[in-house]
């Protein structure tokens, strides 16, 4: 079978399917491609920190507290002299992998509970319900105690901003399941006596990518907001680690003095959501042509 | 109007050289090419073709409702009544629809808004193209509605679409394009979504409505049935051009063009084919008082029953075809889903060969799976698009421990038997026609090699010259493999050729039940004859043509 794909892909040619992109997509929607280029280049800058004409984002210099931004501290200092462009791109690992890494997370067992829920009808009330009493817990304050019960680390804050995000997903896949279990196609499958788990990651799991991966990038948006809320309200991740919401949290008391402090974060922090929600309004359009033509 | 009376030449709706382009990613350049036909007064004029020959576009440039910049009319001239419908502006094309020319369309409870009462639907239109004050306005809505024979209109207007049967809506479709006496009715497709024998109360409505307001009719079916029915005179179009034109007796007689020939000789005959009797071969599927019954359990009423099918009974031999014809609602699916045991029957017993697979848990139903296969309606959703066809056929032998190489030759075999080529394979389902599909479909239900082959309204999705093929396939296979073939079906044309035996269900039962010949012959039961008596043309016989 592979072969076919070969063929396939001989047809048209890699090149002519890089053309095809090139048209459909970056034509058609110009901001998936600014969204897109914008977190490539965020991503690239997090890998790249040490690189970047940094310095060590947590050596304390006292000697250069609360510097304006000039040619030695592109951002300036904060009040303990340290370098905050140094802090601020360090700071985007932290953001990135708690929203990459709550994406990934919520979307995995999202997907497999909502799969089950789907197909499976005598679970479904019970998950759901389950679901249902997730979504009535504020999402900051179940970060909140989740931190205050087991201490505050980057793998908590991720867990604990994931764990509200999943009732989203499940609702998003249950809904796709549903919908396709009654396709025709489907009802063959069980006819064939093909097996459950066999009949859901072939013929259901399929239909429910597209939706997820839009739904995945309002996820990492999302979460990297939460990281930053908890680290600004001081119940996200370790003061000590140069997260933007730790950041801005501490460059907070000195606005009047220092506006930078919290300024430069803040502003890669808003150029950031932006970029992946342009992303995902973008692929939601490239994926489901329908709502892109009636837009 | 007085005119077009006077003078009985000056048609109503002239269409002179109309093309329209399709966009450049279609097939062909041009959705309709050269397209040349007119409306006459107080005639009904069918436009017939199967699928894509550009017979709805053609009425939608009419009513000016073609998708903007999609489809664009290049050249020609669509006069109504004299006036080039081409050259208007989109206001003055509001103008005119609705209250000189209206349509009326195949799917009626998608062409009514649900939130809307009917009644308050039919008066917009008075509403926008008339001065009507509130009270005339009703009065002439009941009017309207009391003209297409809708009961208690005064009681009725206040009614929802969703509290009305199919017919009664198209009814109330028809009213509102008739509410202002529109000297040109389009009809597109618009008994396709009817049972026959609410389509055959529509039909006649339609032609005492030509006749008693003297409204031209334009008709576009794909149903020669039909056509036979209701046209004066019939024009058949292929691949966006007009190969025929002419009165409809003499096109459905003497046919001129070969497509015309094929296409009327495709329609099957309402007389079954004389068919050896198999009363001698095993049985190999039985059913015994099969039930299957709905319960809607709410917590603020008490539960409500529906009882989709209830003591069914029927038997099929090996090497026979047992044909379940029924319309919408009457159980025939029900009772195929319970065979192949996608569905659990309330209670009753179905046997295959002798054994009962309508209580088995889920591990020995699974081992029973490849006894019973089915082949569903619509060849669009029955096969996974992101799948090879070949990774769909092999998948249930795979299943029941055949190897990957073994399942791939068998399916080789089977794309050869089912007409396709064995190469193809390798493709996605959306590189063939519905046809092909269903073809396909086939072969994938024989690749399990199944002692019972269920057709669920396995070619009524298709065109009529597709649908004779695959009619044509279906029994080759029958006798090839001695299959017990069930073929459930809403059209008695298609079952007289098919079936051996015939059952016939109404509301959950079977009312009758014997030989096609003898029920065809002389139906016994009052719904069997009712519905033999709706299948339209049913008197004429096609494919008979006289020597030009």
């Amino acid at each position: 079978m592979s072969a076919v794909t070969d063929r396939d892909l001989d047809a048209t040619g890699l090149r002519g399917r890089i053309a095809d992109f090139r048209r459909n997509v970056l034509a058609r929607h110009p901001t998936t491609a600014i969204g897109g280029v914008l977190l490539i280049f965020m991503i690239l800058g997090a890998i790249l920190a040490p690189y970047l004409f940094t310095s060590d984002p947590i050596a304390l210099n006292p000697i250069y507290r609360l510097r304006a931004p000039q040619e030695a501290h592109w951002f300036g200092t904060d009040m303990f002299g340290r370098d905050v462009y140094s802090r601020t791109v360090y700071g985007a690992r932290i953001s990135l992998f708690v929203g990459i890494a709550v994406a990934v997370l919520s979307i995995a067992i999202g997907l497999t509970i909502g799969l089950i829920s789907g197909y499976i009808r005598v679970l479904d009330a019970i998950l759901m319900r389950v679901m249902d009493g997730l979504m009535s817990i504020p999402g900051i304050l179940l970060a909140i105690a989740l931190v205050s019960l087991s201490g505050a680390s980057l793998i908590t804050v991720t867990i604990a901003i994931t764990i509200p995000e999943i009732p989203r997903v499940v609702r998003l896949v249950r809904a796709v399941v549903l919908s396709v279990r009654e396709e025709p196609y489907v009802e063959a499958a069980v006819a064939a006596g093909t097996r459950l788990p066999l009949i859901l990651i072939r013929h259901i799991l399929p239909n429910t990518i597209p939706p997820l991966i839009v739904q995945a990038t309002y996820v990492c948006a999302s979460a990297m907001l939460t990281e930053a809320i908890l680290g600004f309200i001081g119940a996200g991740t370790p003061p000590e680690i140069p997260s933007w919401g730790n950041v801005m949290a501490e460059g907070r008391t000195y606005f009047q003095l220092a506006p930078w402090i919290i300024f430069f974060p803040g502003i890669t922090l808003a150029l950031t959501v932006l970029a992946i929600n342009v992303l995902g309004d973008g692929l939601r359009d490239t994926l489901d042509p329908r709502i892109a033509k009636k837009m | 109007m007085n005119d077009a009376q006077g003078n009985k030449t000056q048609p109503i709706l002239d269409i002179r050289g109309l093309t329209v382009r399709l966009p450049a990613s279609a097939d062909r350049e041009n959705a309709v090419e050269d397209v040349s036909f007119s409306v006459l007064p107080e005639e009904i004029l069918c436009v017939v073709g199967e699928s894509g020959s550009g017979k709805s576009v053609t009425a939608h440039t009419v009513m000016g409702l073609l998708p903007p910049k999609q489809l664009q009319p290049t050249a020609g001239q669509v006069l109504l009544q004299g006036e080039d419908l081409l050259k208007k502006t989109p206001n003055q094309m509001r103008d005119l629809r609705g209250a000189r020319m209206s349509m009326i369309f195949q799917e009626p409870m998608t062409a009514l808004n649900p939130l809307m009462s009917v009644g308050a639907q039919i008066e917009e239109i008075l509403q926008i193209h008339t001065q009507m004050s509130a009270r005339e306005r009703e009065a002439r809505v009941i009017e309207v509605m009391r003209a297409v024979s809708l009961p208690e209109p005064e009681r009725l207007i206040h009614s929802y679409p969703h509290q009305l049967s199919g017919g009664q809506r198209q009814r109330v479709m028809i009213a509102g394009a008739l509410a202002l006496e529109p000297v040109l009715l389009i009809a597109d497709e618009p008994t396709t979504a009817l049972d026959v024998t609410t389509q055959a109360q529509i039909l006649k409505l339609i032609k005492d409505i030509q006749r008693t307001h003297g409204t031209a009719v334009l008709f576009i079916t794909h149903d020669f049935g039909v056509v036979a029915e209701i046209a004066d005179r019939v024009v058949v179009m292929q691949h966006g051009k007009v190969v025929e034109q002419g009165v409809a007796r003499t096109v459905l007689k003497n046919p001129q063009h070969p497509y015309t020939r094929m296409l009327i000789s495709s329609v099957p005959s309402m007389t079954p084919p004389v068919r050896p009797p198999k009363d001698s071969a095993p049985v190999v599927l039985e059913t015994r008082d099969l039930c299957k019954t709905y319960r809607d359990r709410s917590l603020f009423r008490a539960a409500r029953e529906t009882r989709a099918a209830h003591n069914v009974e029927l038997s099929v031999r090996r090497g026979e075809t047992l044909g379940i014809v029924g319309e919408s609602g009457s159980g025939k699916s029900t009772v195929a889903r319970c065979i192949v045991r996608l569905i659990s029957p309330s209670s009753g017993q179905i046997l295959i060969d002798n054994n009962d697979i309508a209580n088995l848990s889920a591990s020995r139903l699974r081992e029973n799976r490849r006894l019973v296969q089915i082949v569903f309606q619509d060849p669009y959703r029955s096969l996974n698009p992101r799948r090879t066809v070949g990774a769909s056929i092999v998948e249930g032998p795979m299943n029941f421990g055949v190897s990957r190489a073994e399942a791939l030759t068998r399916a080789q075999d089977l794309m050869k038997l089912v007409g396709l080529d064995p190469h193809a394979l390798d493709r996605f389902p959306h590189q063939f026609s519905g046809g092909q599909r269903q073809r396909i479909c086939i072969a994938r239900a024989l690749a399990m090699k199944p002692e019972v082959l269920i057709a669920d309204e396995a070619v009524s999705a298709l065109d009529v010259s597709v649908q004779a093929q695959v009619l044509e396939l279906l029994d080759d296979i029958r006798k090839r493999f001695n299959l017990a073939i069930l073929f459930i079906t809403h059209d008695l044309r298609v079952a007289a050729q098919i079936c051996d035996r015939i059952a016939v269900m109404y509301k959950g039962e079977i009312v009758e039940h014997g030989p096609a010949a003898e029920v065809f012959r002389a139906p016994q039961h009052d719904y069997t004859q009712a519905l033999f008596n709706a299948a339209p043309g049913r008197d004429f016989e096609f494919a008979k043509f006289e020597a030009a």
